[in-house]
């Protein structure tokens, strides 16, 4: 096996002595898609906040590496600056911020015409756009997917990229986590959508916080589907609540 | 240097050039104190001011039917440390005329200075009046910045404006606007202030909606850093049927800095509306973290974000 681009290694966050994330272990090798299923309040979210280096999303124990670095004692744009980044499941709204300076942060110079295009986007119509209440849900949405596509990433964490998006519009974004995946990337892919787990390179499912099956994405969903708890009882990972 | 060359050479300051001065097409007023150092007026337009030694009085007058095709320039201000100017102005924009307004105060180098300015605006039914007001202020914080205006609507005329001072100290700032609307008339009120330091900034925006389907807007973006502190207040009346208003106020505080937001809305027909949203706090966290995880350092994502809100 090679080393891989993430390494997480007995990653351990709790809120009041409660663990959110459990001795957690997960690699995810460079040029995968990663899917990372799991149940609601299963801690995905909080897996990604604390790989991005959120506020307050201070692990207790554990390491990660990416790329070989030394994650956790850098601050959250020095991890961005090592290509790492998010893309959050209800991206944030900017007043008077436009499209076009969202999608060359910290690189003026670049043309983020490509991007907006590849999110499905007409430039002329929306790089002029502030990324303000105006957008819609789905908009917004493209719009995080084309900052994230045009950022470059080692590693993009994608939270529920296709929530809020219609039907017939999934194969797009299921398009832009391959178009990632072809640049060079590799995706850290949270999501509920079985048509977009299975795009997935390797597959795992996330329960209590940790990792209880990794697999091809098949076998992930399906192991996924087979489970009967909703807060994990001991059915799925043996993980009994204090 | 002449007065009149140092307030041109501010002018950039506030995003104008100095040329207008020479182009035939635009008209302007250039006052120091109370002293007119240059002006031009173009058809349809009437610019009656008086020198006096306590202020500069006197008239602008758009005629009816007339819209003034390049923006009226009026450029105020003090090329002293200290002084005082005081301005009372009556603007009338007539029935069905048009004119945009641009209004420079400067004063680069005011360590202990005062600008005072009472004006009564009148748009005439069916008119419309664009009035952008850009302060600059100089680094020293010494200035006292008074704007006070009353302001008549007509039926279904139109009514902007928009004040900034984003560039240089504030000093202290106190605006006190009333805006009375009438039958399907229009206003919409924007104020973008940065306050530095030990800036005091109150802001007072009244509108009454007199007229039956008459709408208003105030909206207000404040950031303050250091030890500044404002005060806003967004009043608005809704008296008739149909008339519809919101009052929309955010300010970003930072440092030991601080602020407070009053908006009151009164209604006094069953048939009128008037919303009203105010936030006070520091930049928005989720904000601050997406920007930080596409590269930006904290500095550069808080940059960015005031930057934002103030455009």
């Amino acid at each position: 096996m090679p080393i891989p681009l993430l390494d997480i290694q007995g990653l351990t966050f709790e809120v009041d002595h409660h663990s959110i994330l459990d001795r957690l272990d997960l690699a995810v090798q460079a040029g995968h898609i990663h899917a990372l299923l799991g149940a609601n309040g299963s801690g995905k979210t909080t897996l990604a906040y604390v790989l991005m280096g959120c506020e307050g999303y201070r692990p207790s124990a554990g390491r990660v590496r990416l790329g070989g670095t030394e994650l956790l004692p850098l601050k959250m744009h020095e991890r961005a600056r090592l290509g790492l980044t998010l893309a959050w499941q209800e991206p944030a709204r900017f007043e008077g911020v436009t499209v076009r300076e969202y999608l060359s942060l910290g690189k003026p110079e670049s043309n983020p015409e490509p991007a907006l295009k590849q999110v499905g986007l007409d430039p002329d119509r929306y790089l002029t756009r502030r990324l303000d209440k105006a957008l819609s849900g789905g908009e917004r949405h493209r719009i995080e997917l084309a900052s994230v596509l045009s950022m470059k990433p080692k590693l993009a964490i994608l939270d529920e990229p296709a929530a809020g998006i219609d039907m017939l519009s999934i194969n797009h974004i299921i398009g832009i986590i391959r178009a990632l995946k072809d640049a060079g990337g590799s995706v850290l892919l949270i999501t509920h959508q079985e048509e977009v787990a299975l795009i997935a390179d390797r597959a795992s499912q996330l329960c209590a916080g940790r990792i209880v099956f990794s697999g091809n994405p098949r076998e992930a969903v399906d192991h996924f589907r087979g489970r009967t708890c909703v807060r994990c009882d001991g059915e799925v990972c043996g993980y009994v609540r204090p | 240097m002449s007065d009149l060359e140092q307030l041109m050479r501010v002018l950039p300051m506030v995003g104008a050039e100095p040329s207008i001065l020479d182009d035939t097409g635009i008209a302007h007023v250039v006052a120091q104190g109370h002293h007119i150092l240059s002006r031009r007026t173009v058809p349809g337009l009437r610019v009656e001011l008086e020198e006096t030694p306590g202020a500069l009085i006197g008239h602008i007058v758009v005629e009816a039917g007339v819209a003034i095709a390049q923006p009226i320039h009026l450029c105020f201000g003090l090329t002293h440390p200290t002084g005082v100017q005081q301005i009372a102005i009556d603007v009338q924009v007539q029935e069905g005329a048009q004119a945009r307004v641009l209004s420079h105060c400067l004063f680069p180098v005011a360590q202990s200075a005062q600008h005072r300015m009472q004006a009564v605006m009148t748009i005439g039914p069916g008119a419309s009046l664009t009035y952008t007001e850009g302060h600059y202020h100089g680094p020293h914080g010494g200035m006292q910045v008074l704007p006070h205006a009353t302001i008549k609507i007509g039926k279904g005329a139109r009514y902007f404006s928009d004040f900034s001072l984003l560039s240089g100290s504030v000093g202290n700032l106190d605006i006190d606007y009333l805006v009375e609307v009438e039958e399907e008339g229009l206003a919409e009120l924007s104020a973008k202030i940065f306050g530095h330091k030990t800036d005091r900034i109150t802001l007072k925006e009244s509108v009454i909606l007199r007229g039956q389907r008459s709408r208003s807007l105030i909206k207000t973006r404040v950031v303050l850093e250091g030890d500044a502190s404002a005060e806003i207040t967004g009043i608005t009346e809704a008296h008739a049927k149909g008339a519809r208003g919101h009052v929309d106020c955010m300010e970003i505080v930072q440092g030991r800095a601080h602020a407070s937001a009053v908006p009151i809305v009164k209604v006094f027909h069953p048939e009128a509306k008037v919303t009203h949203e105010a936030a006070i706090g520091s930049v928005d966290k989720k904000e601050l973290e997406t920007l930080m995880a596409r590269g930006l350092n904290p500095e550069q994502a808080v940059e960015l974000i005031v930057s934002g809100i103030l455009r």
